[in-house]
C-alpha cells in the first residue's frame, strides 16, 4: 500500500525561491539547468567485496558493493547468473530516514537501479553460469545510501555500475560438482554501460541532477535510463506532477547528451 | 589549571584540580573538573567554562526565534524552531484579533511559513510558548533563510550588536538573527544578498577565531566596493 | 546458497617470533585512522578505518522523539543501531537484521550511555546509526569508538569520551585488538569499553576460555588499548576543530559573479 507523503519539508520561502529562480532558468547554486554538480568516483573502497564504488554527488554520498556467491539458477534461465539489487537507505543519511525493512522509496531506488543494469544487459549473465541448470554465480549489488543530498537515483545507479566494472571474480574449477578455486582473478563481464540522467520539474522548467532543496521543490522527476548505443533502456517518472510528450521527448534528447560524458567519467575511473 | 585559555577542549578533558567552580558546560568530580563539550577553553576568576563548538538549540524565555508550522491545531501552531523541542504558537498569542474557531486560524498561516516569534516560556516540564505579540514579530514574507550554529549567534551579534551593526550597514540588507540558529536576510541587490550570505556562513564557520569583525570588514568592502548595486530584477 | 569459503583455516595464529598473521607484535593496536564531521546531514558524524574494519557512524540528536511513548520524563533516550552492511562480510550478509546486530546494538548503547548527560536533554532522543561498510573483527569496539566521536560532534554534553579495544586469547598467548581470524579461530575475546579518564568500564564481555590471571593480563590490556585509542580520538576531534578554525584564503572571484 502506498500512501501520499507528508508534504516537502523545505520552508515555504526556500521552495518559493527555487520556484522563483526556476522561471528564470536559475537555480539555487548557479548551475545550469543542464548542469551536474560535481561526480567523484572511488572504487575497491571495501576490499571484502568482489566490487565496491563509493560516489559523491555534490554532497549526496553513496557506496555500492558487489558480491558474487554461487548459487541456484532462475528455473526460466537455467544457463544465467542471477542479478539482484538491494538498496537502503540508511538513517545516517536524512534526519527522516527511518529504521526498518526498506520503504516503498528504498525499494523503487533499487528497482530502477535493477532496470537500468538489466534491460541494457549490462552483466553477461551467460558468463556467470557455473554448472548449467545447477550451479550460477549471483551478483548482488547492495547499495548504502549514506548522506542525501538529492538524486539518489543517478548516484546510486552510477555506483553500482563503477562497481561491477571493477568487481573481481576468483578464478575456479568445477570438480566433481564442487567449486574449486585456483590463483588468479578475472574481471567480471560487462556488456554494457547503462548511464541514467534523472531530471526534475520545478514550475514548468527542468533541470537535471535535482539537489535536495531542489528536489523538495518539484513537482515531477524523470528518469532516463540510455545505455551505450544511445537506446533509452529504463525509464521512471516520479513525483505527484505531470509531464507532456514534449517535455518526455526533450528530457530523452538530453539524456543521450548527457550520458555520453558521465559514461566517459565512468570508464576513466574504472580503469 | 592544566588548560590555557583559548585552547580547544574534548569532552572528558581535564580542566583543573582544586578549588574551581564548574560553570558553563564542565563538571566536577571530587576535586577533578572536567569539560563535557568539545569547545574553547575560557575562564573567570575560578569560574571555568567551555564554549561550544556545536550545540544543539534550547530555547530560551525572550529569545528571538525563526521558525517554521509544521502543524495547524485547534488553539494554534506547531512551529519548528531547530530544537529538540517543538514549539507552540497559541492563537491567542497572535496580534492578530482573530480569536475565532480553527478554520479561522487556519488562514492566518500555512504549513512550510516562516514566522519570526519570542520565546514566552519554557522549562523542562514542557515545550516551548512563542508569541508574536512584540514589534517585528509575525510571518515572514521574503528574504532567505541561513542555518548555523545556534552556538555561533552570539559571535554574529558581537559584543553589543557590534558585527550585527557592522553588517547591516555595510551590506545595506535586513538581517534578522533568531537565537535558534537561523538567520534571515532580506536585500535590495542580489549581489548585496549573496555577499551578506557568504559573509554569514564565514562568521558560522571561523566564530572562534580572532580578528574575525576586521576580516568580514575587508570582505564586505572588496565584494561591494565601486560596483554599482544593481536593483533585484523584476519577477 | 552454498557457502564459498576461501579461507583455510591458518596453522598457527602467532609463529616462533611472536609476529602475529597480520604482522602485528602481541601488544600492538591494529593501524586506526579516524575522521569526524563527514556527513552533511547528520547532526555529527565520524568515520573509523581499523586495520580493515570501516566504520561509519552518524548521530541525530537531541530531537524530538517518535514515536512518543518512548519518551522519558527527565532525559533524552538513547536509541543506537548497530548494521552490517551486506557487502561487509566475506559472504554476504542478508540485509535484515540479524540477532547479533541486534545484541551488539544493545550492548552499544549500553556502553555509551553512561557517558551522555541525557539529563541535559529531557523528552528527546538521541540516535545513534552504525553502519560498518568492511568488517574485520572487534567491529563493536570500533562502532564505539566512532559513535563517541560523533556524539562529541554532535556537540552533546558528555562526562567523557568512550573508547573501546579488544584483548584475546591466541594460540595461547594474550594479544591486544584481535582481528577477524584471530576471533575466529583464537581461544578468547574479550571486548572492553571504558570511559578512560574516568577510568569506568561499560562494556565487557567475552567469549571463550581464560583462566584468572590470563583474564586480568587480557583486561589490563585492554583498558591500556583503550587508553592508546582515547588519544587519538581526542586528536582527531582537535583536529576536526583546527580545520575549522583555519581562516580561509581569501578568494578571488566573487561567488556571485557566475
Amino acid at each position: 500500500m502506498s500512501t501520499t507523503p507528508q508534504g516537502p519539508f523545505g520552508a515555504r520561502l526556500e521552495r518559493s525561491s527555487i520556484l522563483e529562480l526556476a522561471s528564470r532558468n536559475r537555480r539555487l547554486d548557479g548551475r545550469g539547468l543542464t548542469d551536474y554538480r560535481e561526480i567523484k568516483i572511488e572504487t575497491g573502497v571495501v576490499e571484502k567485496a568482489s566490487g565496491s564504488a563509493q560516489v559523491t554527488l555534490g554532497k549526496t554520498k553513496i557506496l555500492a558493493g558487489i558480491k558474487l556467491e554461487a548459487g541456484t539458477p532462475f528455473p526460466d534461465t537455467p544457463n544465467e547468473g542471477v542479478l539482484t539489487v538491494n538498496a537502503e537507505l540508511t538513517p545516517l543519511a536524512y534526519p527522516t530516514f527511518e529504521l526498518g525493512p526498506p520503504g516503498e522509496n528504498a525499494i523503487e531506488l533499487a528497482r530502477i537501479v535493477d532496470r537500468n543494469l538489466r534491460e541494457s544487459k549490462a552483466i553477461d549473465t551467460a558468463k556467470l553460469c557455473i554448472e548449467p541448470g545447477k550451479q550460477v554465480f549471483v551478483a548482488f549489488v547492495d547499495i548504502d545510501v549514506l548522506d542525501h543530498d538529492g538524486n539518489l537515483i543517478d548516484a546510486s545507479t552510477y555506483a553500482a555500475l563503477s562497481a561491477l566494472m571493477t568487481s573481481k571474480m576468483q578464478n575456479y574449477k568445477v570438480k566433481d560438482g564442487k567449486i574449486v578455486y585456483q590463483e588468479g582473478f578475472q574481471r567480471l563481464p560487462l556488456n554494457n554501460y547503462p548511464v541514467p540522467v534523472t531530471f526534475a520539474k520545478i514550475g514548468k522548467t527542468l533541470m537535471v541532477d535535482p539537489c535536495l532543496a531542489e528536489e523538495d521543490a518539484m513537482s515531477t522527476r524523470l528518469t532516463v535510463g540510455i545505455e551505450k548505443d544511445d537506446a533509452i533502456c529504463a525509464m521512471q517518472k516520479g513525483g505527484m506532477g505531470e509531464l507532456d510528450s514534449n517535455e518526455v521527448k526533450a528530457a530523452v534528447d538530453l539524456a543521450i547528451n548527457k550520458s555520453r560524458i558521465i559514461r566517459t567519467l565512468i570508464m576513466e575511473t574504472a580503469k | 589549571m592544566y588548560v590555557e585559555k583559548g585552547q580547544v577542549v574534548t569532552p572528558g578533558e581535564l580542566l583543573a584540580q582544586g578549588d574551581y567552580y564548574p560553570d558553563l558546560n564542565t563538571f566536577r568530580n571530587g576535586e577533578l573538573v572536567y569539560s563535557t563539550m568539545m569547545g574553547i577553553f575560557d575562564f573567570r576568576g575560578n569560574r571555568l567554562s567551555v564554549v561550544p563548538l556545536k550545540h544543539c538549540y534550547i530555547p530560551f524565555v525572550g529569545d528571538l526565534v525563526i521558525g517554521k508550522i509544521v502543524d495547524i491545531g485547534m488553539s494554534g501552531w506547531t512551529v519548528d524552531i531547530n530544537s529538540p523541542y517543538p514549539a507552540l504558537l497559541p492563537a491567542t498569542e497572535t496580534a492578530s484579533r482573530e480569536r475565532g474557531p480553527r478554520r479561522e486560524s487556519q488562514r492566518l498561516f500555512a504549513i512550510g511559513d516562516l514566522v519570526k516569534a519570542k520565546v514566552l516560556a519554557f522549562d523542562r516540564t514542557r515545550d516551548p510558548l512563542l508569541t508574536l505579540r512584540d514589534r517585528g514579530l509575525g510571518k515572514v514574507t521574503q528574504g532567505r533563510m541561513i542555518r548555523i550554529s545556534p552556538s555561533k549567534i552570539p559571535r554574529l551579534i558581537g559584543k553589543e550588536g557590534s558585527m550585527i551593526n557592522m553588517l547591516k550597514k555595510e551590506t545595506a540588507c535586513s538581517i534578522a538573527v533568531g537565537h535558534n540558529g537561523i538567520v534571515l536576510i532580506s536585500c535590495e541587490s542580489q549581489q548585496s544578498e549573496e555577499v551578506a550570505f557568504k559573509v554569514i556562513r564565514k562568521i558560522g564557520r571561523e566564530a572562534h577565531t580572532h580578528g574575525l569583525t576586521d576580516r568580514v570588514f575587508e570582505i564586505i568592502k572588496k565584494e561591494l566596493k565601486g560596483e554599482k548595486v544593481v536593483k533585484r530584477e523584476d519577477t | 546458497m552454498k557457502k564459498l569459503s576461501k579461507e583455510k583455516i591458518p596453522e598457527r595464529l602467532i609463529d616462533d617470533n611472536g609476529i602475529r598473521l597480520d604482522g602485528r607484535r602481541p601488544e600492538e593496536l591494529r593501524p586506526t585512522k579516524l575522521q569526524v564531521g563527514i556527513l552533511e546531514n547528520a547532526d555529527g558524524s565520524a568515520y573509523i578505518e581499523q586495520g580493515k574494519n570501516k566504520i561509519m557512524v552518524g548521530v541525530y540528536g537531541p530531537r524530538e522523539i517518535h514515536p512518543k511513548h518512548m519518551v522519558l520524563a527527565d532525559r533524552a533516550a538513547i536509541r543506537c543501531r548497530y548494521r552490517m552492511a551486506p557487502f561487509s562480510t566475506e559472504e554476504r550478509k542478508n540485509p535484515a537484521p540479524s540477532r547479533r546486530e541486534i545484541e551488539i546494538s544493545k550492548v552499544i548503547r549500553e556502553s555509551l550511555e553512561p557517558s551522555v548527560m541525557s539529563e541535559y536533554y529531557p523528552r528527546t532522543v538521541i540516535d545513534v546509526f552504525i553502519e560498518a561498510l568492511q568488517c574485520d573483527g572487534g567491529t563493536r569496539c570500533a562502532g564505539i569508538v566512532a559513535a563517541s566521536l560523533a556524539l562529541a560532534d554532535a556537540g552533546i554534553s558528555m562526562k567523557e569520551l568512550v573508547s573501546a579495544c579488544s584483548a584475546g586469547k591466541v594460540d595461547g598467548q594474550i594479544v591486544l585488538d584481535l582481528f577477524d581470524l584471530e576471533d575466529k579461530y583464537g581461544q578468547a575475546d574479550l571486548p572492553v569499553a571504558m570511559m578512560p579518564n574516568l577510568n569506568a568500564v561499560t562494556l565487557i564481555q567475552m567469549d571463550g576460555n581464560l583462566s584468572r590471571q590470563e583474564f586480568e593480563k587480557a583486561l589490563e590490556m585492554a583498558m591500556e588499548g583503550c587508553r592508546q585509542i582515547r588519544n587519538l580520538q581526542a586528536e582527531a576531534l582537535k583536529k576536526r576543530y583546527q580545520t575549522r578554525l583555519e581562516v580561509e584564503k581569501p578568494e578571488g572571484v566573487s561567488e556571485g559573479a557566475k
